[in-house]
């Protein structure tokens, strides 16, 4: 029997879950290699749990998702995070750090109809992940590799490296030291396919913080090259403001 | 001295068009550094139009920007972000295939000839370095042997340092003895541009053999020398002596945290240095599982996965890793190749995004060399 494979979506905008439809050479083989039981965007069929592996898109955001991500959770023998909302808490993540009622009625005209938590979280807050992917949106070469390898029940190859890895190996000459554009990249866990500077612009960190990255160091140098209180404070708050260590950066600059 | 004359030839700055041409005659993929995206990156040349004329870095901790220079010369620029270490070890390259039969195909190395023009002394030396590193001990790499066979080196000897070149301090420039097939000093004074052309091999005598020249005067010969001199003078970085023992007794040295501060350990050094050799390996394998792919790729001291081992990572913290990466390179690699492993090409603390500097670095501890080389005879 083929391994049954579930795609949830918890707050998000759905371009992960688009990555898995995006595979396109390979999306047959993977259809052949599993057993689709869940996947809205791709089909209506929806096959009762327990499933093989779990991809979950998204933050979450309501009490209803809390509840919802654990009964996944016991549902599911792997679960696999996927994208910056669901590792990071997204982009919705910068209402954290604000008055919640007071945001609420500035967005909406009858905010009192909205019921959603004062804070945006990741995944991982509230159950255990087995595995997570980054970005925003993820990689599909990871995407592929995160369900081959796990098929064959071995580990999948996610790299920890900084995204300065990834443009050194594919011999991208750096934006920051070159012309001086501020560039998450130091601090910033690589696996993107080396998007951004490889175009000359500077990484604007989708793919969250890389382990025991240096915020303060990178933001002291930003200051050096340039960059005001405001400029680095922004590019912390992007799409993994709410990873610890880019939040803790960006509150050092506010105010 | 005189047999060095006899190999030398002096010829006019044409003459670097139709060293491209003899080389592509004999089937050689003639590369150099090329300006590409504001920075100075080895690719292939067509024609000498493609060469950063008139250009050069102004290096400093941090920052490589490429300016007009002061003078038409083709090479007063100085090196390329990468060396030619990508030809010889490539960042990523599969190694074999198998498949359910479990039968190992391996992966033919691609040998196109490549004949490299503005190879520097340094990353020369950084070539000798690594082919210590490849080739001495019971176990050779082959494929590195059959890229660096394809490889013809020309050398060209610098005549203006960029800031962050300590080449002179480690006795590996600014002047090439050895390690090249050719090598070209460019003079440009007096309304004149020649190049001085020096063979270095068998195959470089051979190919300077075709070259139109006279031989070259001992008056040129004598400038090209000066160049080298007054390049090795206006060197404003150095590594300071004795680095070697005072970073094996500076191993619990309280600097350390000090560079941790600033460290990013974002691995530029180690992606930027002619030497650095580790790799690592990762298995891939297809969906339906009926093929699996060996592959090599670069890998650095600066990653927590590195020291990966059952358990944990011995190097979790930033300051453990850059004393391993500068006591490997500085102290522990002349036990294990009988050389430091710098070149002092100066790579490292240019590409740097926070500028940290290994002379630098060094001089601090030895300023608060708080074990003298006694106490670390007594710690042994």
């Amino acid at each position: 029997m083929k391994p049954k494979l579930a795609v949830w979506k918890f707050s998000s905008c759905d371009g992960c879950q688009l990555t898995l439809l995006d595979c396109e050479d390979e999306l047959l083989d993977i259809a052949e290699a599993v057993d689709i039981a869940y996947f809205l965007e791709a089909t209506r069929t929806q096959r009762e749990g327990p499933y093989d592996i779990s991809l979950v898109e998204g933050s979450i955001s309501t009490a209803h998702e809390m509840e919802r991500i654990r009964e996944i959770r016991r549902d599911s023998r792997l679960l696999i995070t996927i994208g910056a909302c669901a590792t990071a808490g997204g982009i919705q993540a910068l209402r954290n750090t604000q008055d919640h009622d007071s945001l609420r009625a500035s967005v909406y005209p009858s905010p009192q109809f909205i019921d959603a938590l004062a804070t945006s979280t990741p995944i991982a807050d509230h159950v255990p992940v087995d595995y997570e992917l980054r970005g925003c949106p993820i990689d599909k070469h990871q995407l592929i590799e995160a369900i081959t390898a796990l098929l064959k029940g071995r580990k999948p190859t996610l790299p920890d490296y900084s995204q300065c890895a990834e443009c050194k190996l594919a011999g991208t000459a750096c934006v920051m030291v070159t012309k001086g554009i501020p560039c998450l990249g130091p601090v910033t866990q690589g696996g993107c396919g080396n998007l951004c500077p490889s175009i000359g612009r500077g990484c604007y960190g989708c793919f969250g913080p890389k382990e025991g990255a240096n915020t303060e160091a990178l933001a002291a140098e930003l200051a050096a090259l340039g960059a005001g209180q405001r400029t680095i404070r922004d590019l912390f708050g992007g799409f993994t403001a709410g990873a610890p260590a880019f939040a803790e950066e960006r509150k050092r600059h506010d105010g | 001295m005189d047999q060095a004359a006899a190999k030398s030839i002096s010829m006019g700055a044409n003459g670097l068009e139709a060293l491209i041409s003899v080389l592509e005659a004999d089937g050689y993929d003639v590369w150099g550094a090329r300006e590409r995206d504001g920075a100075l990156v080895l690719g292939p040349i067509a024609s000498i139009d493609d060469l950063p004329r008139g250009r050069i870095e102004q290096a400093e901790g941090g920052s490589v920007r490429l300016v007009e220079g002061p003078r038409d010369a083709f090479f007063d620029h100085t090196l390329p972000m990468q060396s030619a270490k990508r030809l010889v070890y490539p960042a990523e390259e599969r190694l074999f295939v198998t498949g359910e039969d479990l039968l190992i195909e391996e992966t033919p190395v691609e040998t196109r000839p490549i004949a490299v023009i503005g190879v520097r002394p340094c990353d020369l030396a950084a070539m000798e370095t690594l082919t210590t590193v490849f080739e001495s001990g019971p176990f050779r790499d082959t494929r590195f042997r059959q890229r660096r066979e394809a490889l013809l080196l020309i050398a060209v000897n610098c005549m203006r340092p960029a800031s962050t070149c300590f080449c002179a301090s480690m006795n590996t420039g600014p002047r090439a003895e050895a390690g090249f097939d050719l090598a070209l000093d460019e003079l440009l004074e007096d309304g004149r541009h020649l190049f001085v052309v020096s063979a270095g091999s068998a195959r470089g005598q051979e190919i300077l053999d075709r070259l139109d020249g006279e031989a070259a005067s001992k008056e040129d010969l004598q400038a090209a020398r000066d160049g080298s001199r007054a390049c090795a003078e206006a060197q404003t970085r150095r590594m300071a002596e004795g680095a070697e023992q005072l970073l094996k007794r500076s191993y619990d040295h309280p600097h350390w945290a000090e560079v941790a501060e600033r460290c990013l350990s974002c691995t530029n050094c180690t992606m930027v240095c002619p030497t650095c050799f580790c790799g690592t390996v990762e298995d891939r394998s297809s969906l339906d599982g009926s093929e699996a792919e060996r592959w090599r790729r670069w890998d650095s001291c600066f990653t927590l996965d590195f020291s990966y081992l059952h358990g944990g990572s011995v190097r979790k913290e930033t300051a453990s890793r850059y004393r391993q990466w500068i006591t490997h390179k500085l102290a522990h690699w002349h036990d294990q190749f009988g050389s430091s492993g710098c070149v002092g090409c100066g790579r490292c603390i240019g590409w740097c995004p926070v500028g940290i500097d290994l002379t630098a670095e060094v001089a601090a501890l030895a300023a608060n060399d708080s074990s003298s080389g006694q106490q670390g005879e007594e710690r042994r």
